[in-house]
């Protein structure tokens, strides 16, 4: 989420579902949100039926394109290209929010001399350094001072130890309050964007230039006082080698537009699982601590305080960073964790740059990895090549996999593609796997936390059968073991997990641990036990003890605040008593936006939170995200740190200056603007620069990952399609809830590929027939569907089409069928490390696949044709990083 | 059963008794018919729960009857989903108590050829000494470097997008102190 | 009669034969407007009423594969597509053609009808009108159902309905090129009839029809018929102000030949391009006059034995 984190401080959509009514404006891209996110269309669709205009971008013309006021077709993975000109557009027309821009964002701020745009570098930014394929991102800082991001990579350009360098007063030294020096952000914004023209968006896209710029005209209209639109996304806009940074071109937009923190106004990440905020909030995530700390690397920090600082902005909220901390630590190890030991900081493991998923699955294939537990995840079917990840679970030693139904990824032994091409059998696999079966929602009490940021309870209802258990007992029991057996060791490496506190209440014949108990440790104590009631009563001196500092509060006063169900009825709409929303239950964050720079409503139709200068407290229909007694005037002392050096005009509190980031200097590693690149296969060159692909994207050696030529080499006309992988309303996922679940499998019974009748005459596909789709990693097949919803875009004058598929399916469940992940490679972004699976290329031919060791051939055989055109020809471009 | 009752409930009589000539109405209606209950309306309770499919968070609840799931629908006090539910949401039930879902472990043996009967508990003392034997044959205290490292790269995790708060916590503060790094889920968002 | 009554296009046996038990006539408005065709109505449905799934079947009909209303599908989502627009461009209003409007340089116009169809309960119900058993009915909410304890599986109310919607139970379709299941052979469904009951029994219990519970974006209406076709006279309006391609009501008419829809529907383009009969005509509209004389000349024959137990049986 360092999109969103970067830009506003906190990695989490903006405002809550139910606001989307307000909103005058609606902007679907990168997401199929009337598809996937069914229930929380609603919202889209009141705010429809009020008159607002919904626009779907997007390659296809999905259910979300049915119901919008204009679907705009585009090419799949030009995203930034279309969002960059409509900044073109806002800023050469004078369209943004002036007085929200110069108040509340970074436009004012310059920006230090070593920083060069791509604008000037052909597609590089300043610092690039081709040995290491990396950015020296301290060339992107603010003039006369470093500032931390409030996400993403922030301990990227800080050496361990290096103290505060945040501004002290949290106002960047060097500003030009008239938005005309060359070198502050708004001017560098200007030029950067220039040449991202309407008809240079037409070109690259493969929209019109007149839809384009309709859809501009609606966003600049529906801005201001009186009115405010709303961005949706979803994993559309995150499975690119560029996904971070396309979000981070909407945050741009809405900034300029001054859409953020008001009602209406908002970036609506729509997450695809029941608890995906919540697995980043306290993230299995390797490197993240709880609330988005910073995990420490294998770098010597010297201390927990210096690492703090290395890691965390000094200004603003993360100010209180090493309280949030210590407190993480005492709920850790409890009364072991003390002021000498340096809060047990050493009992933290180190990692390295990337320890990432798809390292991991590197690791796995040349045996670096033993053991590993899946549980709720079937990356056999779900991660980008399934191949790659299947063959790497048959290298382990043991695998456990916990799930409701026998995923692939527990039977890859057995039935897998490979088992039935002849590669790998049983008899070769030397993993040994437990297959653990695991209780159903309704079978386990806790909190899912919404896509939004609130955390609703689900009780149980039943006891789970036999053998199956919750994800909770599992881990905890097996602690108990592991604990039990590690008792009496004397290594000091074991002494992390002998000191650690595990003993949570436990109740029935199963022996469930509370997940009550568990919810109570992430809020938090005092020194007296009582349960703390807001993180900013956490403290540094070890007399607190919090599980999650942005969950403090989730138990205030004892009640589990995650499980109140007021009805909607009886409240008001933002339903500030119904679960619980972090931080402190706001549910519309950076609110303090929407008032002006006095405190003042913008207008009265978006009214939500204002300064009450007679209670002198801020105040309205949601909880302020701001300090509440803090007043518009209050300005920092010149050597303040933490929450002081927040202006009482600075509604964006995480960042460092308070301010949001139109301009991100710190905190991202491929860039502090987004710049169009292409996909990494791709069959068009990048029209703006010659640098074609994110330089920064991680790519690997793996002999099973190779990737498909692209253009400006040799071979990349044997793979001529663009495809793009998706989900159906009716599927969810990899399958594992779907595709066993017999009234969702009559729904969608069956494999499919989507193609326009145009490609289906080109490549002689028959509607209802099959055809083989077929990359440099692998072949499936599937039933063709032929639809005028395969739009064909024109780029560069040519008719482009794309292939469509969804990729829920599997050799296993009630219907089965070619796993789409099969075919996507695992070059991943750079900051998150998230695989590109919407927007890779393949070619397309009819009739069903090979079976056996034809499969096999035929992948191999036609890569090895593209690879002899390709091998004759220059390569276009520097290598990028390779992860392995 | 006294005559009157046996042919007052003959049609005809039933139909001229009951105003409803055609016996199109009520006189048509049967015993079952009459007593005809939702079955909801017979639940020994009802758990609140929040769907497990995409992060919507629509509310259901959740009917049981006799240790059962009998009915799953949407809670109409939710602000969020107003009592609504998507197609998987409204098959919640059928996902649950699904013809393929499974309740007994099973165990592959290295280079097996079939799934093994295997008790729970000695399942998990076999995953237990799993991790702590791999654990020990990969532990790096320092990198080659020499910088710390606390942590072995033996073992990795991943899930935890589909589970609750609750158990993630449990894992990532169990695997952290284990030095197991990678944990990853499905957000890498 | 109660005041319960309809002005026009009352249905038979409704509210009179229930007297003061007679409640509101209710009904589904089924706006397809807003219908984003996630099938959620078609689950609900299942699930509530206890459907077996109906086998796995990919039609490559857009996203349906259902096919149709059926005695394992009570509620039925139709996909259709269509290079029309959605919205009429102000300069195609004079002429009315706006099927192949293009605009220069923009795409081809597409637009994805979706329309959950389910039994229309209708006024004048055929089914309802030829079945001998008295299994079908016609409830005290006016809605027609099938009570599965009375009906014998003649099946003489398949072909009384104009819309094909009530069925006899079947085995799960299968794929043409499926393998035959083993446990399925030899077996058979017992041949009763299925259909939507506007889930009677959730009515009985004062719970709105699981399908427009569960309607995501509120397509689906439940309420009462009088207060729908108000509000979809309405909605009409609205639309057509808003220039919606093709809007209108169907089923909506109580002059119609079923006597309007307890069911009713706003589409977007003529009903056949949903698969719906333009113009349905309830098969046995003479029906009932020539059963009422049998019926009545039946009552006359039993009049006598029958009084004596009506009224001195208690």
């Amino acid at each position: 989420m360092p999109g969103l984190g970067t830009s506003f401080g906190r990695g989490g959509a903006t405002d809550h579902q139910q606001d989307l009514q307000n909103a005058d404006v609606i902007t679907i891209m990168g997401s199929n949100m009337a598809e996937n996110h069914p229930v929380g269309f609603q919202w889209v669709m009141e705010a429809r039926e009020r008159g607002a205009t919904v626009v779907h971008v997007d390659p296809r013309f999905t259910r979300t394109s049915a119901m919008a006021t204009k679907h705009v077709g585009i090419r799949a993975g030009t995203d930034i290209a279309y969002l960059g000109g409509i900044v073109n557009y806002i800023l050469s027309n004078d369209r943004h929010f002036e007085e929200y821009v110069k108040h509340f964002t970074n436009a004012r701020v310059i920006v230090g001399e070593p920083f060069a745009d791509t604008e000037d570098a052909d597609g590089l930014f300043s610092g690039w350094d081709p040995e290491q394929s990396e950015y020296d991102v301290t060339t992107w800082q603010y003039d006369g001072t470093k500032v931390h991001a409030a996400a993403g990579k922030r301990g990227k350009g800080f050496a361990p130890g290096e103290g505060e360098t945040e501004p002290g007063g949290g106002e960047p030294p060097a500003e030009d309050w008239t938005l005309q020096d060359p070198r502050c952000v708004f001017q560098i914004l200007k030029r950067h964007y220039a040449r991202y023209t309407p008809e240079r968006v037409a070109e690259i896209c493969g929209c019109s230039v007149e839809d384009f710029l309709w859809h501009c005209e609606e966003l600049c209209r529906n801005s201001g006082r009186e009115r405010t639109g709303s961005i949706c996304y979803a994993v559309g806009w995150t499975q690119h080698t560029v996904g971070v940074q396309i979000i981070r071109t909407a945050a741009i937009i809405q900034l300029l537009l001054g859409n953020i923190g008001r009602p209406g106004g908002m970036i609506l990440a729509l997450r695809g699982h029941a608890s995906i905020q919540g697995s980043t909030d306290i993230p299995t995530l390797y490197d993240l601590l709880p609330g988005y700390l910073t995990h420490p690397q294998t770098k010597d920090y010297g201390s927990l305080a210096a690492y703090v600082r290395a890691t965390t902005p000094s200004n603003g909220f993360y100010g209180n960073a090493d309280a949030y901390m210590v407190s993480l630590m005492k709920a850790w190890w409890g009364p072991n964790a003390t002021e000498e030991n340096d809060w047990c900081f050493d009992y933290l493991p180190r990692v390295d740059e990337d320890n990432s998923v798809y390292w991991t699955v590197g690791q796995m294939l040349e045996g670096n990895v033993k053991g590993y537990i899946i549980a709720g995840e079937n990356p056999a079917i779900g991660s980008a090549n399934g191949r790659a990840q299947r063959l790497a679970l048959g290298r382990l030693e043991w695998l456990v996999v916990r799930d409701l139904v026998e995923i692939e990824s527990a039977s890859f032994w057995y039935d897998s593609p490979e088992v039935e091409s002849g590669e790998v059998s049983p008899e070769t696999i030397g993993t040994e796997v437990f297959f653990m079966p695991a209780s159903s929602h309704l079978e386990k009490d806790g909190s899912f936390t919404n896509t939004q940021r609130l955390l609703q309870w689900h009780f149980r209802a039943v006891e789970p059968r036999e053998d199956a258990r919750s994800e909770l007992w599992f881990y905890y029991q097996l602690g108990k073991k592991i604990q039990e057996r590690l008792k009496d060791s004397e290594d000091p490496k074991d002494r992390p997990i002998q000191q650690l506190r595990w003993n949570y209440p436990t109740s029935g014949e199963l022996e469930e641990p509370s997940a009550e108990a568990v919810l109570q440790e992430i809020n938090g104590w005092d020194d007296r036990g009582q349960a703390l009631a807001s993180y900013t009563l956490l403290k540094a001196d070890g007399s607190t003890s919090c599980g999650c500092w942005i969950y403090c509060g989730v138990y205030a006063g004892g009640t589990n605040m995650a499980a109140r169900r007021v009805p909607h009825w009886e409240q008001a709409y933002v339903a500030l008593q119904w679960g619980w929303a972090w931080p402190s239950n706001r549910h519309l964050i950076y609110n303090r936006a929407s008032a002006d720079p006095e405190g003042k409503p913008w207008s009265e139709r978006k009214r939500l939170v204002w300064w009450d200068s007679e209670q002198a407290k801020w105040v309205g229909y949601d909880t302020p995200d701001f300090e509440a007694d803090k007043p518009p005037s209050f300005r920092p002392q010149p050597d303040a740190h933490g929450p002081d050096a927040i202006g009482g005009d600075k509604p964006f509190i995480m960042q460092a200056d308070g301010l949001g980031w139109l301009y991100a200097p710190q905190g991202l590693v491929d860039g502090p603007l987004p710049t169009h690149y292409e996909p990494h296969e791709s069959p068009f060159d990048n029209p703006l620069y010659d640098q074609r692909a994110n330089p920064a994207r991680l790519q690997n050696d793996l002999a099973e990952d190779p990737s498909n030529p692209v253009a400006g080499e040799g071979g990349s006309d044997e793979y001529p399609y663009v495809v793009t992988t998706y989900r159906l309303t009716e599927h969810h996922t990899a399958g594992g809830m779907t595709r066993f679940t017999p009234y969702l499998s009559e729904l969608q019974p069956q494999m499919f590929v989507e193609v326009h009748p145009d490609l289906a005459a080109e490549r002689g596909l028959e509607h209802g027939g099959w055809a083989t789709i077929v990359t440099a990693r692998s072949a499936i097949e599937a039933r063709v569907m032929v639809t005028d919803r395969m739009r064909p875009v024109t780029v560069a004058g040519k008719v482009h089409h794309q292939v469509g598929l969804p990729y829920h399916w599997g050799q296993r469940g009630l219907t089965t069928g070619g796993a789409a992940n099969d075919l996507a490679h695992m070059t991943i972004e750079p900051n998150v490390n998230i695989q590109e699976v919407k927007a890779f290329t393949c070619d397309i031919r009819p009739g069903r696949r090979p079976r056996g060791p034809k499969l096999t051939e035929l992948v191999a055989g036609k890569r090895a044709a593209a690879y002899a055109k390709r091998d004759g020809a220059e390569r276009a471009e520097p290598e990028s990083e390779r992860w392995t | 059963m006294r005559l009157g009752e046996v042919l007052g409930s003959w049609p005809l009589v039933k139909q001229l008794r009951e105003g409803d000539p055609l016996g199109l109405g009520k006189a048509a209606q049967s015993g079952a018919s009459v007593r005809l209950q939702p079955r909801i309306a017979s639940a020994d309770t009802v758990a609140q729960s929040i769907c497990p499919f995409c992060a919507v968070g629509c509310a259901q609840l959740a009917y049981v009857k006799d240790g059962k799931v009998i009915q799953v629908e949407g809670d109409p006090a939710s602000p969020i989903s107003r009592g609504r539910l998507c197609p998987k949401g409204a098959a919640s039930k059928n996902m649950h108590d699904g013809p393929l879902r499974e309740y007994k472990v099973k165990y592959r043996r290295p280079y097996g050829t079939h799934w093994e009967e295997l008790e729970l508990d000695q399942a998990m003392d076999m995953i237990a000494d799993r991790i702590v034997e791999t654990r020990n044959a990969t532990w790096q205290e320092t990198t080659e470097d020499g910088a710390p490292a606390h942590r072995t790269l033996g073992i990795g995790n991943l899930g935890g997008a589909t589970l609750d708060n609750e158990e993630n916590y449990l894992m990532k503060k169990l695997l952290t102190a284990l030095g197991i790094v990678q944990v990853e889920n499905q957000a890498r968002i | 009669m109660t005041d319960l009554a309809q002005p026009t296009g009352s249905p038979a046996a409704w509210p009179d034969t229930y007297g003061d038990e007679a409640k509101p006539r209710m009904g589904f408005f089924t706006d397809t407007s807003i219908c984003i065709g996630c099938k959620a109505c078609e689950v609900a449905c299942k699930e509530w009423n206890l459907i077996p799934e109906d086998g796995l079947v990919w039609t490559g009909e857009s996203y349906d594969n259902t096919s149709s209303l059926n005695a394992n599908t009570w509620r039925h989502v139709t996909f259709v597509e269509q290079r029309k627009q959605m919205h009429l461009d102000p300069i195609d209003v004079e002429s009315g053609d706006v099927a192949t409007a293009t605009r220069e340089g923009g795409p081809q116009p597409l637009r994805w009808l979706m329309e959950s169809d389910v039994c229309k309960h209708c006024t004048h119900a055929g089914c309802l009108d030829v079945c001998p058993t008295g299994a079908l009915f016609r409830t005290e909410f006016g809605t027609v159902v099938v009570q599965e304890d009375v009906c014998n599986g003649c099946g003489y109310c398949v072909p009384a309905c104009p819309f094909g919607v009530i069925d006899r139970r079947h085995l799960p379709r299968q794929a043409e090129d499926a393998p035959l299941l083993m446990d399925l052979l030899g077996k058979k469904e017992d041949g009763r009839v299925w259909k939507c009951t506007l889930c009677y029994d959730r009515l009985k219990g004062g719970h709105e029809p699981a399908c427009a519970k569960a309607c995501p974006t509120n397509s689906i209406q439940f309420g009462e018929l009088d207060e729908l076709r108000e509000r979809a006279g309405k909605r009409l309006e609205k639309l057509q102000a808003e220039r919606w391609n093709g809007a209108r009501l169907y089923g909506h008419d109580a002059g119609d030949g079923v006597g309007g829809f307890g069911a009713f529907f706003l589409l977007l383009d003529e009903p056949e391009v949903y698969g719906l009969p333009p113009d349905p005509v309830v098969p046995t509209a003479h029906l009932p006059r020539l059963w009422k004389s049998t019926a009545l000349a039946a009552a006359a024959m039993f009049v006598g034995l029958a009084a004596a137990f009506v009224g001195g049986g208690e």
